[in-house]
């Protein structure tokens, strides 16, 4: 809360370092075995679901049970983008931002008109609803079970237009002026979008709009009794954090042009919950670390299995090791599900405000015990960067 | 004197069977001190809650400036120049001091929305400089930078009064504003308050404590069960014999 004192070159460090340690996750994830391009896309894109998330429950306090649905909006748009329009990325990001901030518009002005759990259990009831909807009315917008898909007979208006060539064989890619949006260069776009998306979450945090979000979720009533009108600045937030999961959803289907109702389903909205929590509600960079947090676990820990903890317990004996073996391999593989419930219930009891938190209490900690403080505070902030 | 400017016309208010505030009518001078005194439960509470919007009257309605005030949201009623000081400071306990009146400060220079999210808190000078101000004036600048929840409750009096001020209001209503405090701290609060007077704005001011309305009122008006029984200068009511009978024979 000491926002008003730091001088703005440390949030233009921020944002470099921030920038730095994204664009070179496939270089620092090497050793953990993240590098390689579908997990690296996922950490941009659940990144950019959970900044925007954090926007709405970190400042405001308003906890939305129901963000997955812009997801799934976000996705659906864009894919249709790419059906009737171009396989270019752009316009489907766009669509995909601008129909989830208008479904943003609907849910939250119909939302907002209560607080706390009864504000979450609407949200909720509308996700739910749209993906039921997804399901059954919508079907010939969203394609029902199967899941909207790209055909060869898709009109792609534009890219008609501007091909001489007849059309290739196959299913066209998603492309960004002739670079293709899968493996390496779909990572980066997701990359500078993420980039982006938190320059714009840092500005929010530092402007008078932030302070006001806050204040309504320090004392909504005095809030009011400064002559502020909280019902718009509560919209404002609620959709610019719905276009934000509207931009991750479109960015899913730039990466695989795929767009499946379960994407809207309530456990999505669980996730983005789950990981704000985890890196630290009401931080800048916490959302970005719990993304990327449960997306390693999901995709890393899953995959382990027997075989790979026999070799990393093989300087074991073996008596030890047919005991440590099967004991680990509850936690990892199928299990993983038991290593993040406890390390999300150690959080919670132990770090209230996440690992930021976490990371925050060794700084002060070091800070405070010796004069190694220079060295500390660089550490500090590239392990806040990640 | 000046002219009146805040009327009650007839304002009944019951909760369930129970009549709270009984035909009440009241009107306060523009730049007076109004002070309400009464025993417990006599409907002081509920008559700032009606005029600031938090209740609505059954019947009746209350003008200010010759604007109606009844029936129109809280935060459209403080855009009109009505601050309200709580029973219970409501503050931003998690933030600092100065973030708690910089609050106000922008809700006063930019009215009920604006969206300020493009620029930064830190390039918003005027602001802070205003702010810094008004926590000089309520003798809390040397803590700005503390988190207002660490405060004693006197001090969080004092910052909430600050964080009225900050929005100039023209009519300022206090409910018990030294409740609960050592008369060390109470009298610096009657000087903080007669400080303001010169200020010009009306206050009406709910309090248990005669010696805090006997040197901040003009004006005193005595409520006992729901009805104004008493009005007048200081020195009148206190000669009078019903007040002496609704304090003595009342609720006490």
């Amino acid at each position: 809360m000491t926002n008003m004192k730091k001088p703005s070159f440390n949030d233009t460090m921020l944002i470099l370092v921030f920038a730095a340690a994204i664009l070179a996750m496939p270089l620092w994830l090497d050793p953990f075995g993240g590098n390689y391009p579908d997990l690296l896309q996922k950490f941009a894109i659940y990144g950019i679901f959970a900044i925007g998330f954090n926007i709405l429950f970190g400042l405001t306090g308003y906890l939305s049970f129901g963000h997955a649905a812009f997801l799934g909006v976000g996705s659906y748009a864009a894919v249709w983008s790419f059906k009737l329009l171009t396989m270019n990325a752009i316009p489907a990001v766009i669509f995909g931002v601008l129909f989830a901030g208008l479904l943003a518009a609907i849910i939250g002005f119909l939302s907002l008109r209560r607080t706390g759990i009864y504000f979450s259990i609407l949200t909720l009831a509308f996700a739910q609803m749209s993906y039921n909807l997804a399901y059954s009315v919508l079907t010939p917008i969203t394609n029902g079970e199967t899941g909207l898909q790209l055909a060869r007979s898709d009109p792609r208006i534009l890219d008609k237009l501007f091909s001489d060539g007849p059309a290739s064989a196959g299913l066209p890619s998603t492309e960004l002026f002739g670079e293709t949006m899968s493996g390496y260069p779909g990572f980066y776009f997701c990359a500078v979008l993420l980039i982006i998306g938190f320059y714009i979450s840092l500005r929010i945090f530092r402007s008078p709009f932030g302070l006001m979000l806050k204040g309504i979720k320090s004392n909504q009533n005095r809030m009011k009794y400064t002559g502020l009108n909280t019902r718009p600045y509560m919209l404002t937030a609620f959709i610019i954090s719905g276009m934000y999961a509207g931009l991750a959803g479109s960015l899913l289907a730039v990466t695989d042009p795929l767009a499946g109702a379960e994407r809207m389903q309530w456990t999505a909205s669980g996730e983005v919950v789950l990981m704000t929590i985890l890196g630290g509600a009401g931080t800048l960079v916490g959302p970005m670390l719990g993304a990327g947090l449960i997306k390693y676990f999901e995709n890393i820990f899953s995959s382990f299995d027997d075989s790979v903890l026999q070799q990393a317990f093989s300087f074991l004996p073996d008596s030890v090791l047919e005991i440590v073996v099967p004991v680990v391999g509850l936690f990892v593989g199928s299990g993983w599900h038991l290593t993040l419930g406890l390390l999300f219930m150690i959080i919670v009891i132990f770090l209230p405000g996440g690992l930021v938190e976490g990371f925050r209490r060794i700084f002060n900690y070091f800070t405070s015990g010796g004069g190694k403080a220079e060295t500390q505070s660089v550490e500090a902030h590239n392990q806040a960067g990640e | 004197m000046g002219d009146l400017v805040l009327h009650l016309d007839n304002i009944n208010k019951s909760f369930g069977g129970l009549s709270a505030l009984s035909d009440v009518n009241l009107h306060v001078e523009e730049g007076t001190t109004h002070a309400i005194i009464g025993p417990n439960g006599a409907g002081k509470s509920t008559l700032l809650n009606v005029c600031i919007g938090r209740l609505k009257p059954d019947t009746g309605k209350v003008t200010f400036a010759g604007e109606v005030l009844t029936g129109r949201e809280p935060h459209e009623i403080t855009q009109l120049g009505v601050a309200r000081v709580f029973q219970t400071p409501e503050i931003f306990q998690e933030m600092t001091l100065l973030e708690n009146v910089m609050i106000p400060a922008f809700s006063h220079r930019d009215g009920a929305f604006r969206l300020n999210a493009n620029k930064l808190l830190s390039k918003q000078g005027e602001i802070r400089d205003e702010a810094e101000h008004i926590l000089e004036d309520v003798g809390l600048k040397d803590m700005m930078l503390t988190e207002a929840g660490s405060l004693s409750r006197g001090d969080k009096r004092r910052l909430e009064l600050g964080m009225c001020l900050i929005l100039r209001p023209r009519l300022l209503l206090l409910d018990e504003p030294t409740a609960g405090m050592a008369r060390h701290d109470t009298n610096q609060t009657i000087e903080l308050l007669k400080k303001i007077k010169s200020r010009g704005m009306t206050k009406v001011i709910i309090e248990h404590d005669m010696h805090v309305v006997f040197s901040l009122a003009d004006k005193v008006s005595v409520l006992a069960r729901g009805q104004i029984i008493a009005g007048g200068d200081p020195q009148s009511v206190r000669e009078d014999p019903k007040v002496k009978e609704a304090y003595l024979g009342g609720a006490h």
